[in-house]
């Protein structure tokens, strides 16, 4: 028995009656990088927010912070995803978990929020690093400067640290898109939905995953490049130019 | 809220979540993690080759894996293995493999490209003098390999390489996307059967926290332990 190639059947129907398998495709390509965005966007912002604070000088908001980073790393990405979608609900009040449920989309934002706060941890974690990594003469010379704690992070501390950590943020921004497509467990139909989707329409497995395979290298290779061009942009004159800039 | 919280499901289904479920997902862990680092390594050697279609070949195959999601890649393992099967046996038909042993393969072939990044840079990170060193001691390149720079770059990347396992030990869940009764499939069927969604995934998440928090509290410790003084 061979395996019948047929890469005609994207032009073909979809018995979702929403289009051609191709069509259903982009919407899926669409779903993902929507979902990667609002989550990446969620993600940068609180992560940065955690991060600074772990570095504060108060024990117990460093311990707050720490456990935030902790309790979001430590639980796997779609255990994650079913208590936002499957379990939040049930444990709010009666009117308030209903609306939840009845939310059209509901899919998309629950899994925005989990991949926003799994992958906030992540991003914490870095900026926390980039933040101890500055001189440390830095800060004292913001104080010395008279500026309070909070502008010595918002002017000298913070964009420092966000350029020095371009190279990480990189691969994090990568692994949101992958991990968009633990989605498909609470029903959001990305690009992997997609594909498994016209798998058990069309019996075409292969032609398929290779059309998800490629959409996923494409927007893989779009992110290499859109940050190796931040990075050369935000490069901090006079620290040792980092040699995977260059190629 | 937690008025009507039902504890009792979880005790009656104790034995079923950890002597199934978790047996699967600790198999899976400690096999993808021991052949995972034995193909890693290969992988590694590979790409440092000197012989550029090997570092070629191993170069793409480790880029492309590591631009995929996982669930798609369990779900290409899936369809893909039992055509290979046919092709390596010159069946038939198909071979038919059943969800549990392609995700034994689709594990151990994802870690390994991660694995690979790991040990290249624990061998990138021993000094060029060491292999010259071996190599003038009359040691044959898979000696100098074998009893010179693996067993120190081995031991320098312990830490990175137990904490790839911590992340495999988590993403073993995806196999839920193959309906395989893992610690989290089996705490699903326990909770669609009996309707009781939030005590159960409440509880697989206590415990794949704690079991994960316990395994990097103690992995800081070995890295500290471990750190050699130069």
């Amino acid at each position: 028995m061979h395996y019948h190639w047929n890469w005609g059947i994207f032009f073909e129907m979809s018995p979702e009656g929403t289009g051609t398998y191709l069509e259903t495709f982009v919407w899926g390509f669409g779903w993902t990088v929507a979902t990667s965005l609002s989550a990446w966007i969620m993600a940068l912002v609180l992560g940065c927010i955690v991060g600074v604070l772990r570095t504060t000088s108060s024990p117990w908001v460093v311990r707050i912070a720490n456990g935030y980073v902790e309790l979001f790393r430590n639980i796997p990405l779609i255990v994650q995803m079913f208590l936002w979608y499957f379990v939040l609900p049930e444990l709010v009040p009666v009117g308030i978990g209903d609306w939840l449920k009845q939310l059209p989309d509901a899919a998309f934002y629950n899994a925005v929020i989990a991949l926003g706060f799994f992958t906030s941890a992540r991003v914490a974690e870095q900026v926390r690093a980039g933040i101890q990594s500055i001189p440390r003469g830095q800060r004292a010379a913001a104080t010395a400067l008279g500026l309070t704690g909070l502008q010595t992070y918002r002017y000298v501390l913070v964009p420092m640290a966000l350029r020095i950590i371009v190279p990480p943020l990189t691969s994090e921004f990568m692994n949101v898109v992958k991990n968009s497509a633990v989605g498909l467990t609470i029903g959001l139909v990305e690009l992997t939905g997609r594909a498994r989707a016209m798998q058990e329409f069309s019996f075409q497995v292969f032609e398929a995953f290779t059309a998800a395979t490629l959409a996923y290298v494409l927007i893989t290779i779009s992110i290499v490049l859109l940050m190796r061009w931040l990075e050369r942009r935000v490069a901090i004159p006079g620290f040792i130019a980092r040699a995977g800039a260059a190629h | 809220m937690f008025s009507d919280f039902d504890f009792d499901v979880i005790q009656r289904s104790l034995p079923y979540l950890f002597k199934e479920g978790m047996t699967f997902t600790l198999t899976i862990t400690f096999t993808a993690m021991s052949a995972g680092i034995v193909f890693g390594t290969l992988l590694a050697l590979m790409r440092l080759s000197p012989f550029r279609p090997l570092a070629t070949v191993a170069g793409a195959y480790v880029n492309l894996i590591r631009s995929l999601p996982l669930v798609l890649v369990i779900f290409w393992f899936y369809f893909l293995v039992p055509w290979i099967g046919q092709w390596i046996t010159g069946a038939e038909r198909p071979v038919l493999v059943g969800p549990y042993l392609s995700s034994f393969i689709t594990f151990t072939l994802f870690e390994a490209a991660f694995y690979c990044e790991i040990m290249r840079a624990g061998i990138q990170s021993i000094p060029r003098n060491q292999v010259a060193a071996g190599y003038a001691l009359g040691l044959t390149y898979g000696q100098t390999m074998r009893t010179v720079v693996l067993p120190q770059a081995f031991r320098n990347m312990l830490p990175i390489l137990l904490t790839q396992t911590i992340v495999l030990f988590q993403d073993t869940s995806l196999v839920y996307v193959l309906s395989i009764s893992d610690f989290l499939g089996a705490a699903a069927k326990v909770a669609q059967r009996d309707g009781r969604l939030v005590e159960m995934y409440l509880f697989v998440a206590v415990v794949y926290f704690i079991m994960s928090y316990g395994a990097s509290y103690y992995v800081k410790r070995l890295q500290t332990r471990l750190a050699v003084p130069r």
